[in-house]
């Protein structure tokens, strides 16, 4: 009898749970498609963002419009749990009227019909030349007509150098990846790395293949296709597992301490990073201060000027937003104002994704810890030649996990970088079909 | 007096026996204590450096002590918003753990002393609801609070916070055990109510166990860092632990965070040692007291 009895309770439980989880399929209110001015009254509207110091930002914008009123609400960055809540809160009706979204999830929250498309804002649609053309490409996602959300920042690629062992040691800085490879030689018989292959993360590398013109996803509107092995990428992959097997890069997991340390001590030379790096460098290797200059990323073909990109992310308008032609509103101020960009840029170093926005004052200045550098110059021009028509897959999280599983096996000696990116495409496609989103 | 039966040689052989296994016990102890406590110096010791010798002098070991700058600069930090984490924190966890200890208590109580219907079968839902995991619950819990428009308020974590169906089952077995029927029958005619009864007579009986859940619930409440991820979009309504790992994911966009991270978990184990400190003391004599009888 109590044997029954504590079956039943199991089962009770367990459909409370079950009952729970199934609930709330009601669509999200305010499907409308139209994007027109709310009439009457002062509307608040709520936006998501883990931006250190967003709020004092906003502050600027609620100052100035009593009628549209911004209430910040932040939490851990994108993967660390706020995208997975946008995604709850989609399925519950209650997601903010804005959020932040990296490019590289923005599909994930596309294919989950989570996104207000603001082409339908007639305010956006006039802004987009306002934008640098390639960040546009990045919130269309493969449909020139559309624009899930506004470019906020990006992350150009240039060279961090280390002028003076460069300078000691005679070797001049590489202008192309064959250099690069030869400088590489030489700074190991100086006793040093070139540089440190970031293992596990594997948007670096993403930067360094778009650079290279690889195009890892597509989309006709229909049907995705998958070509993270495509013939650029294995170029870029080839040339590093050449440099992997001559032991001529270190391999430290990044971001962490021993990574930092590898730079503040001399150990690592150069680095191929984005726009954002310069602070990361500046406080992981305080001891090199004033040693670091930045140049042009290296080339394929000599004469050639492209350049990578790395981060990045926008504001979207998710859809239920009661709101959308205000939230619109505040997203353009958000990210062209000179005003709200520059605060951006102080407080959280974001490099603007408009024209205009490379002109900022604040970024015309040179930067102590470059040895007074104008650095911000040479990322302006690399915003510029950063290639159009890269496009991220609806399955990222998933698609960095497995090539990065694959790059650690690849720089510990098992197997090689090509093979990670066959691996992570063949998984890629597959966890895809799973989801029901129809690959070609 | 030869009638003593071990010989000397036994008693050595027996001692040999015996002092192995002790220093071999030792050494594993040693080691598991050594194991165990060397985050918590690694914490200590980074906490006391700056961002330079941070990266640049061995972890392992003091660089110039500057603890109280960097409290300082932890608590002066975007208008104190740390302390106002902790405070959270200490609310949620010290409320929680004792209002749930007091409803787990009940529930046990009257599980344990009082017939009626369906007493077993409430028992064994409870029971069963021991065996779901709070993460499992943590979804489920958000979809229902958005049905009533609750999410990211200070409720949407407290109130579930209050469920400790382990702790009803605590009080129950020790209730049955610890609580004698006859006790409560002269309180009854004695004219002690129910409610008196169970707060004068049965839940100073049950004092050790009821030290038991309310540790065991504030730990679970502390560390419950799901729970307040999916719930709470307000930075004010934070938990210390959501708070610093919200600070953690943008070390990389503001590397200033991760010294502030490294001080703000330090400070933020504080309340928890606390805790365990002061109500050991109970928690032992309780058990000793048990073990006498």
């Amino acid at each position: 009898m109590s044997a029954l009895l504590r079956t039943i309770g199991v089962l009770l439980t367990s459909a409370v749970a079950v009952t729970a989880c199934s609930t709330p399929d009601a669509a999200p209110g305010g499907t409308a498609s139209a994007c027109a001015p709310s009439g009457g009254g002062p509307v608040t509207l709520t936006f998501t963002s883990w931006i250190p110091g967003v709020e004092q930002v906003v502050q600027a914008w609620n100052a100035k419009n009593p009628d549209i009123q911004v209430k910040v609400q932040t939490g851990p960055n994108g993967n660390g749990g706020t995208y997975q809540n946008f995604f709850n809160q989609l399925k519950a009706g209650n997601a903010p009227d804005l959020g932040q979204i990296e490019y590289d999830a923005l599909p994930g929250f596309r294919v989950q019909d989570g996104l207000f498309d603001l082409a339908a804002c007639d305010i956006v649609a006039q802004a987009k030349d306002q934008f640098v053309p390639w960040t546009w490409d990045q919130v269309s996602l493969g449909d020139a007509k559309a624009a899930y959300g506004v470019p906020q920042d990006t992350g150009p690629m240039a060279l961090f150098y280390r002028a003076d062992l460069f300078e000691k040691n005679g070797i001049a800085i590489p202008a192309t990846w064959q250099e690069y490879a030869a400088a590489a030689e030489k700074v190991k018989a100086a006793g040093g790395y070139i540089t440190n292959f970031s293992q596990s993360d594997v948007n670096q590398f993403a930067g360094l293949a778009w650079q290279a013109g690889g195009r890892w996803f597509g989309n006709d509107g229909q049907k995705w296709t998958v070509s993270l092995a495509d013939e650029k990428t294995t170029k870029v992959a080839q040339y590093w597992q050449d440099l992997i097997d001559r032991k001529l890069v270190s391999s430290v997991p990044p971001w962490t301490t021993e990574w930092d340390n590898a730079y503040n001590t001399d150990q690592a030379w150069t680095w191929v990073s984005a726009v954002w790096g310069a602070n990361s460098i500046a406080s992981g290797a305080p001891k090199t201060a004033g040693k670091w200059r930045v140049a042009p990323m290296p080339q394929w073909s000599s004469g050639e000027a492209v350049a990578g990109n790395w981060g990045g992310s926008s504001t979207a308008v998710f859809k239920g937003s009661k709101h959308p032609y205000e939230a619109a509103k505040f997203a353009l101020w958000l990210n062209t104002s000179e005003e709200a960009l520059t605060l951006l840029n102080q407080k959280a170093n974001l490099y603007p994704a408009t024209k205009a926005g490379a002109n900022l004052p604040a970024l015309a200045t040179g930067v102590a810890f470059y040895g007074d550098q104008k650095i911000y110059e040479i990322f302006a021009k690399a915003s510029a030649q950063v290639p159009a028509g890269f496009t991220w897959g609806p399955a990222m999280t998933a698609t960095y996990a497995n090539a990065s599983d694959g790059f650690k096996a690849a720089v510990s000696g098992k197997g090689t970088l090509v093979d990670a990116l066959t691996g992570a495409q063949t998984f890629t496609v597959q966890t895809l079909k799973n989801q029901a989103i129809p690959v070609a | 007096m030869t009638t003593h039966p071990t010989t000397p040689a036994e008693t050595v052989r027996h001692r040999g026996h015996s002092t192995v296994p002790r220093s071999a016990a030792m050494l594993i102890m040693g080691v598991c204590t050594v194991y165990f406590l060397l985050p918590l110096w690694w914490l200590f010791v980074g906490a006391t450096k700056n961002r330079e010798q941070f990266t640049g002098t061995s972890p392992l070991w003091f660089a110039d002590f500057h603890l109280a700058d960097n409290i300082r600069e932890l608590i002066a930090y975007r208008d104190g918003v740390f302390l106002r984490w902790t405070l959270n924190s200490v609310v949620y966890t010290g409320g929680a753990a004792l209002l749930g200890t007091l409803l787990a208590a009940m529930c046990g109580y009257a599980l344990a002393k009082y017939r009626f219907p369906g007493r077993e079968l409430i028992f064994n839902v409870v029971l069963s609801g021991v065996l779901v995991p709070a993460t499992a619950l943590a979804l489920p819990l958000f979809l229902i609070f958005s049905q009533v428009q609750a999410t990211n308020t200070f409720w949407a974590v407290f109130l579930p916070s209050l469920v400790n169906p382990f702790g009803v089952y605590l009080a129950r077995v020790y209730a049955t055990a610890g609580v004698p029927d006859g006790l409560l029958e002269a309180a009854r005619i004695d004219g002690s109510g129910e409610i008196r009864t169970f707060f004068t007579i049965s839940a100073r009986l049950m004092s050790p166990a009821l030290v038991t859940i309310f540790l065991f619930h504030f730990v679970a409440v502390w560390n419950n860092f799901l729970l307040p991820l999916i719930m709470l979009s307000d930075e004010r309504l934070f938990p210390v632990t959501l708070g610093l790992y919200s600070w953690n994911t943008q070390i990389a966009q503001v590397p200033e965070l991760r010294g502030m991270v490294i001080v703000g978990s330090l400070i933020s184990i504080a309340p928890l040692a606390v805790a365990f400190l002061l109500l050991q003391r109970f928690w032992r004599t309780g058990i000793s007291t048990g073990a006498v009888k």
